[in-house]
């Protein structure tokens, strides 16, 4: 038996110092979440409830974490004015508190971690924190997740300006914030996502012009619809335009007879799909897998509540939401109907890095680097699609779609509906495009380790610290060789 | 999917990494018939997970290195975003001496360096703070795009002619009197005349089948990335514990801090996790470069290295069997691929390296390491509890 060495260089030891441990950590104060709060507290343990709403208006500027297309009132940039009103939006939060569940608006979770293939230096779970501030780190023994779903965005021409949004982002506007800034919906979709929208928009006191469904009939019933608003279906939009607050109007086309008709709106809802909001589930590593009725990549679950991981639990749409066997079918056939109408090179696909439908169809490099060489203009999608199944993020990263500070959440889904249909393949078949801490979006100033101990600064190393790992080889063998460490330990630049 | 019927090469490369994708390429410029075999797609693992970073003047493969990145994008025929030199600075007095030393050793090995002021250092990196103490400006050196330099080589590649074939995992190399004569994956078997194994922390496994012994001990590595940020003059900027790169879009990518020892089957990493040591990162890329602290960090990754004892690659063709050719680069295999594919080649075709002696990257060289080295470096993995023992803490 030899004595084991050690690697102070490692992570080992040093694991994160959360700055507190809470039994039960829930993340989402949405009505399933406060729900799951109040049994866990009223079950005898000790809960902390954690919001990212009301989000930095910042990060609604990037349709992070929902697809709010710019169609808020300037309310939202005031984040601290935000907290009280969304504070008693959230019905339940009041009687959550009363319960004894400790709240905190406001706060993201920016990435959670238990111990598990590659981390076997981390002796517990824990999870990121963030304000606008700082971050910060909780220790905790269950995870219940309650991040809700978001909205399945498709492009089409003059898609990416004000005025073009997803339903859940329009519903928490409208019920969270009470903040919209649109009068005039057209919805695009006709399935219950589509029919409640309508509903709360006229609810509310919006005009719903029209809703428009590319597939030659709705999805629901003519009366899940409210009263009065019309209903084109085998219609598909071709092109929204405007002025600099966005969208006036949108063009739609009969896609039987070509006739086109224009629509006054001021904004135009997406509302063809829920998907569940996994990220930090991919993050922590539970299986995921496709299921088309949850609306895409879900949590692997039994019953909705379980996942891959014991200390991590769900509750709400993030286990997915019923939207039918056909989900991606319908997703996927509207993606087919939105292409079909045109402007591959007008529809910027991946709006942070400026990639066209034309540019990711033709595996093209970003802009920024000139024109293609010639061998480049000759690689396409059909010359990758020969040597091996489409992968969204082989794709992601050659032109960069999906790259950018939303970091894909306006457009992994219709990249991966885009890549199906130009493959002729089922989209069921695209494999998630991972997601990676941060979740949110921060600054490197607010993810910062200003609280770091000072053992991971006594230790730091810029690469593995092998003592002779950067010796020049000329001297490797000879007595030079001492002199490297003896200089530099392993701290070298790489 | 089976292509039993699929025939062979003369060279097949296992691992279509950046080693293994340019060995390839380099045996295909030679009008060689070769394919590539990867378990996934190419450049999945390390060598599209990189820290991009070409300047390991250490190495005997530098100077054929040097020579070779500024004519890549025209000989591969696609852009590889390399850019040239890099800045390396100091925000404290122990990085200052350190850096000092640096410079006065790669102008001991005939490299140019020149010592920067703290305004200069801010002329070639604008987003450095008033924080600098000194700089040093490599005028060698340099980094490319990781993701777009692999699918550079591996389409430079089949525009050779040579072929790969990805989601095919080499799963036993098969020999007979004493050569190698083909690989056996799932979707058949291919045969061969010479054998090229480059496929990173598995490349141990595979040549124990062969009675030869590659010690390496995986561990995985962190790297952060921003939203972009204005192009500065100097794309490669180091300091404070950093390495890293800004992209020619203009995030800045950064790496450095504590990896984590794993053990990894033949089938390659189940995860490759990133941690909360991104806040670590986020702290120093702060510090290092505090104009750019209000950026935001939009994702963080982990790669896995293949570590060799030494930390040094091994390039060697065997001698027995005396046509497999093996490669693992041990951490610095990114920046030194164009070279490194090149000497391949060389050993491939004629037995030697024709630019540099690798003498002392031998695999003859840990014949005698002790079965349980990685127990004894402490190179396995370890839990927070062994850690705090180790550390004393
Ligand atoms: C975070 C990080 C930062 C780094 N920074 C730098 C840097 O700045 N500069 C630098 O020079 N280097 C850097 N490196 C190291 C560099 O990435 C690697 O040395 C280099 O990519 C190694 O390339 P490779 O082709 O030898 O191995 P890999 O990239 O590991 O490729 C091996 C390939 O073999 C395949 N494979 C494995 N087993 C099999 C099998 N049985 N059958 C078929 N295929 C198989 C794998 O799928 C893989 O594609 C960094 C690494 C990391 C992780």
């Amino acid at each position: 038996m030899t004595a084991r060495g050690f690697d102070p260089k490692a992570q080992a030891g040093k694991a994160p110092n959360p700055s507190r441990h809470v039994e039960v950590l829930v993340i989402g104060a949405g009505p399933a979440g406060i729900a799951a709060a109040l049994a866990a507290v009223r079950g005898g343990a000790e809960v902390l409830l954690v919001d990212e709403n009301p989000v930095a208006g910042g990060l609604m500027g990037l349709d992070v974490p929902l697809y709010y297309g710019g169609r808020y009132t300037g309310a939202v940039q005031a984040k601290a004015r935000m907290v009280e009103p969304v504070f008693a939006a959230k019905a339940g939060l009041a009687e959550a508190i009363e319960a004894g569940v400790e709240i905190e608006l406001g706060v993201y979770c920016w990435g959670a971690w238990v111990p598990g293939q590659g981390l076997a230096s981390l002796p517990a779970p824990v999870a990121g924190l963030a304000d606008e501030e700082r971050s910060w780190l909780v220790g905790f023994d269950r995870l219940i997740l309650a991040a809700g779903a978001r909205d399945v965005a498709i492009g089409f021409p003059g898609w990416a300006q004000p005025g073009v949004m997803g339903a859940r982002a329009l519903e928490s506007l409208l019920t969270v914030y009470d903040a919209f800034s649109g009068r005039r919906l057209v919805i695009l979709g006709s399935g219950d996502l589509a029919a409640r929208t309508a509903r709360l928009a006229v609810g509310r006191g919006l005009e719903v012009v029209a809703v428009i469904e590319t597939q030659p009939a709705f999805r629901v019933a003519d009366d899940r619809f409210p009263a009065g608003v019309e209903r084109l279906a085998g219609h598909a939009p071709v092109l929204a335009s405007g002025g600099i607050d966005g969208v006036e109007r949108l063009t739609v086309r009969n896609l039987v007879t070509g006739a086109e008709r224009t629509l006054a709106c001021d904004t135009i809802v997406e509302a063809i799909g829920l998907t569940p909001a996994v990220e930090l589930l991919d993050v922590l590593g539970a299986d995921l897998a496709m299921q088309p009725r949850l609306g895409g990549h879900a949590p692997v679950s039994p019953d909705g509540v379980a996942t891959s991981l014991p200390q991590v639990s769900l509750a709400g749409d993030v286990a997915g939401v019923d939207q039918g066997p056909d989900a991606v079918v319908y997703r996927q056939a509207w993606a087919r109907a939105l292409g079909a109408v045109g402007g591959d090179d007008e529809v910027i696909v991946c709006q942070c890095e400026a990639v066209s439908r034309a540019a990711l169809l033709a595996v093209r490099q970003p802009t920024y680097l000139g024109p293609p060489s010639e061998a480049m203009a000759a690689r396409g999608l059909d010359r990758l699609l020969d040597d091996g199944p489409a992968n969204q993020d082989q794709i992601k990263r050659l032109t960069r779609a999906g790259m950018g500070p939303c970091q894909g959440r306006r457009c992994r889904e219709q990249i991966a509906l885009t890549l199906a249909n130009a493959a002729n393949i089922s989209a069921e078949t695209i494999p998630l495009a991972g997601y990676r801490a941060p979740v949110r979006p921060l600054p490197l100033s607010v993810l910062a380790a200003w609280d770091e101990d000072p053992v991971m600064a006594a230790t730091w190393d810029v690469w593995f610290g092998i003592k002779g790992q950067w010796t020049p080889y000329a001297d490797i063998g000879t007595d030079r060789e001492a002199l490297y460490d003896g200089l530099f330990g392993g701290d070298m630049h790489l | 999917m089976t292509d039993l019927e699929t025939p062979g090469a003369s060279v097949i490369v296992v691992g279509g990494g950046v080693t293994g994708l340019s060995a390839a390429w380099w045996l295909a410029r030679s009008g060689v018939d070769v394919l590539v075999l990867d378990k996934g797609i190419v450049g999945w693992e390390a060598s599209g997970r990189n820290g991009g970073g070409a300047s390991h003047y250490h190495s005997p493969l530098f100077a054929e290195e040097q020579r070779l990145w500024p004519l890549m994008d025209e000989m591969l025929g696609y852009s590889t975003e390399y850019r040239r030199e890099r800045v390396v600075f100091a925000t404290n007095a122990l990085h200052h001496q350190q850096y000092q030393r640096m410079a006065q050793m790669c102008r001991d090995l005939g490299w140019r360096v020149d010592d920067l002021d703290p305004a200069q250092v801010r002329e070639f990196v604008p987003l450095a703070g008033d924080n600098v103490v000194s700089g040093i400006h490599l005028r060698f050196g340099g980094q490319a795009n990781p993701q777009r330099t692999v699918q550079a080589y591996a389409w430079a590649l089949q525009d050779r002619g040579g072929r790969i074939l990805q989601h095919a995992p080499a799963l036993r190399i098969v020999t007979s009197g004493g050569r190698v004569t083909g690989v056996e994956t799932p979707r058949g078997r291919f045969g061969c005349d010479h054998l090229v194994v480059a496929a990173g922390p598995q490349g141990e496994a595979l040549l124990r089948q062969v009675g030869a012994r590659l010690p390496l001990a995986p561990a995985r590595a962190e790297m952060i990335v921003t939203e972009p940020a204005p192009l500065m003059p100097v794309g490669g900027a180091d300091g404070n514990g950093l390495y890293g790169r800004q992209t020619l879009r203009g995030n800045l990518a950064y790496g450095g801090g504590p990896h984590e020892w794993m053990d990894i089957g033949p089938a390659g990493p189940e995860r490759r996790p990133s941690t909360p040591v991104l806040r670590n990162l986020s702290r120093r890329l702060a510090e290092l470069l505090p104009k750019a602290a209000q950026l935001r960090v939009i994702r963080s990754w982990a790669g896995v290295v293949e570590n060799t004892p030494d930390g040094r690659p091994v390039i060697d063709r065997l001698s027995d069997p005396g046509n497999l050719t093996v490669a693992t680069m041990s951490g610095v295999g990114f920046g030194l691929s164009p070279a490194s594919g090149h000497a391949i080649r060389d050993l491939v075709l004629d037995g030697a390296c024709s630019f540099a002696d690798l003498g002392k990257l031998s695999i003859k060289r840990f014949v005698d390491l002790p079965e349980d080295w990685r127990e004894r470096a402490g190179w396995t993995p370890t839990s927070h509890e062994e850690g705090l023992v180790g550390l004393r803490l």
